[in-house]
């Protein structure tokens, strides 16, 4: 029973991270229909800015999780200024080749101005400490990985419903040039949609952090990976299928760790790839997706 | 009175095809124009040059100023807004956020909540459904939305693009009420419509455009059925 809630609970962790950087994703895709691969350099950027910053002695992880937002929010907003909006009008696959322009440049010059390696960050290793809840020994970092992500997810489903430009932000998901229409200006939607993405990369990052204890230059890409798989299953577009996608990934990993012998823990991603086909192959539009033929007409 | 709007030789190109060839048109405050023609004759193009979601040569004057190189967003601001072909409700939201988003460039909420609360009052149908998603609505509730969401930023010139298209005449004839109503409130329209009698019933001055110029324009009085179908075959 403690193996099956130490899994449960390590679950609960991955899928979080999986979803928050999912959704990251999915936010500015079904403004824009732009899968920013470059995400994952986000991240990695917000981690080197971390590792600067505790440099010069700002060591607090209070402050560091703020620092982390503020960065998060700061890049993704550059990025877009600078990179996406000149081809902003263009076909999708010229700003899917931006993205990945993007994320090769940001590695390339992690790897040049601080160093190919990896490097030890501990900033937020004392977040991982063991609590002991009844009869359960848990780790309190995984326990608040699974917390904060639900608390901004939260935040998001409030902004998005509450807020004018969140209405709009879902309204432009949809039929942006109608928005516009509306008086509401593109750039401060999508700007809007960026800075989420980045602000949720920011939360993401700090718990990354935790867990590997350490910044690399190739850090996020793996991951954006993994996150992008996460929106596939749970509909691309849809936010709430992001974050049940990164959830659902999240478990089917750990599931397969626990079930899995081991000497057959190499073939987990294997199984995992195994499991999301068919998923697909049983719903094809993913979980949460709208399925459309083609043809069909949106009124 | 003085020109509202004023479009000076307005040209529409979409790539080697030229939809609207220099056109000329003028509304006076207060006027409602009618905008007739057959399909494809470039009445949505020229809708689409005044809103400034379609890129147009020419000019364009709206009350004393030239827009024609402003964006779409900053011409609501202005004064503009649009009833759009086709209605492009949001579907995905509820009347209340498609009604709230149409207000988005107000700064009164107060003011904006009982304009809200007067447009239910017109269309009763939109406050019955209005936590409903708006993709729900039938064809003519969602033309009612499409409306008052364009009237919900307290325009000087609202434009109506096809506003009967698709409907049983039975909902036609109530958004034609709705719309003399609008014009006898003092409100500048543009109606675009194929539907050209009940227009003319409608309209204190008419355009007929064919082939993307103007073949007639006038008041709606003088021009009589017959020749409306000599002016849509561009004769």
């Amino acid at each position: 029973m403690e193996y099956f809630v130490q899994q449960l609970v390590n679950a609960l962790a991955f899928g979080s991270e999986y979803a928050l950087v999912a959704l990251g994703l999915a936010v500015v895709f079904s403004i824009m229909g732009l899968v920013n691969f470059a995400h994952g350099e986000v991240i990695g950027a917000i981690a080197y800015s971390l590792l600067l910053t505790a440099s010069v002695g700002l060591s607090s992880p209070f402050l560091a999780v703020v620092l982390a937002v503020l960065a998060g929010i700061a890049v993704s907003v550059a990025l877009e200024r600078v990179a996406f909006r000149p081809v902003r009008n263009a076909p999708t696959t010229t700003g899917l080749l931006t993205a990945f322009g993007v994320s090769i440049l940001l590695q390339n010059m992690f790897q040049l101005l601080i160093s190919p390696r990896p490097q030890a960050f501990s900033l937020f290793n004392g977040m991982s400490t063991t609590w002991h809840l009844g009869p359960y020994s848990v780790s309190s970092l995984q326990v608040m990985e699974f917390v904060v992500a639900a608390i901004s997810m939260a935040a998001l489903v409030l902004f998005l419903n509450r807020s004018t430009l969140g209405v709009a932000m879902r309204a432009a998901s949809r039929d942006f040039s109608t928005v516009r229409l509306m008086g509401i200006r593109a750039n401060r939607v999508i700007a809007a949609a960026f800075a989420i993405s980045g602000a949720l990369a920011g939360i993401a990052c700090v718990f990354i952090l935790a867990r590997r204890g350490g910044v690399a230059p190739d850090m996020g890409f793996g991951l954006v990976l993994k996150a992008f798989v996460a929106c596939v299953i749970g509909g691309f577009g849809s936010l709430i299928g992001a974050a049940a996608g990164g959830m659902l990934l999240g478990f089917i990993e750990v599931g397969l760790l626990a079930a899995l012998p081991q000497e057959m823990g190499g073939l987990k991603e294997a199984f995992t790839y195994v499991i999301v086909t068919l998923i697909l192959l049983y719903k094809p539009e993913g979980l949460f997706g709208t399925r459309r033929e083609l043809g069909d007409k949106e009124f | 009175m003085s020109d509202l709007l004023r479009l000076e030789g307005l040209t529409v190109n979409y790539g080697p095809v030229t939809a609207v060839h220099g056109l000329d048109l003028t509304i006076a405050a207060g006027e409602l124009v009618a905008l007739l023609g057959p399909n494809g004759a470039g009445k949505s193009s020229t809708i689409g040059a005044i809103t400034g979601l379609v890129r147009s040569g020419g000019k364009i004057i709206f009350d004393g100023v030239d827009i024609s190189r402003m964006p779409a967003e900053a011409r609501v601001e202005r004064g503009i807004a649009v009833s759009p072909e086709g209605r492009r409700i949001f579907a995905n939201l509820t009347v209340a956020e498609n009604l709230r988003l149409g207000a988005a460039t107000r700064k009164d909420a107060a003011a904006a909540r009982s304009d809200m609360d007067r447009h239910i009052a017109l269309f009763p149908v939109l406050g019955e459904r209005i936590s409903q998603q708006a993709g729900t609505l039938s064809g003519g509730e969602q033309q009612m939305l499409a409306i008052a969401r364009a009237l919900m930023s307290r325009p000087k010139l609202l434009l109506l693009d096809e506003p009967s298209l698709g409907l049983a005449p039975m909902i036609v004839a109530r958004i034609f009420e709705f719309i003399a109503q609008l014009k006898a409130d003092g409100l500048t329209v543009l109606l675009v419509e194929q539907n050209a009698v009940q227009a003319m019933r409608l309209a204190d001055r008419v355009y007929v455009v064919a082939t993307g110029q103007v073949t007639y324009s006038g008041p709606a009085a003088e021009l009589a059925g017959s020749d409306l179908m000599a002016l849509y075959m561009g004769n």
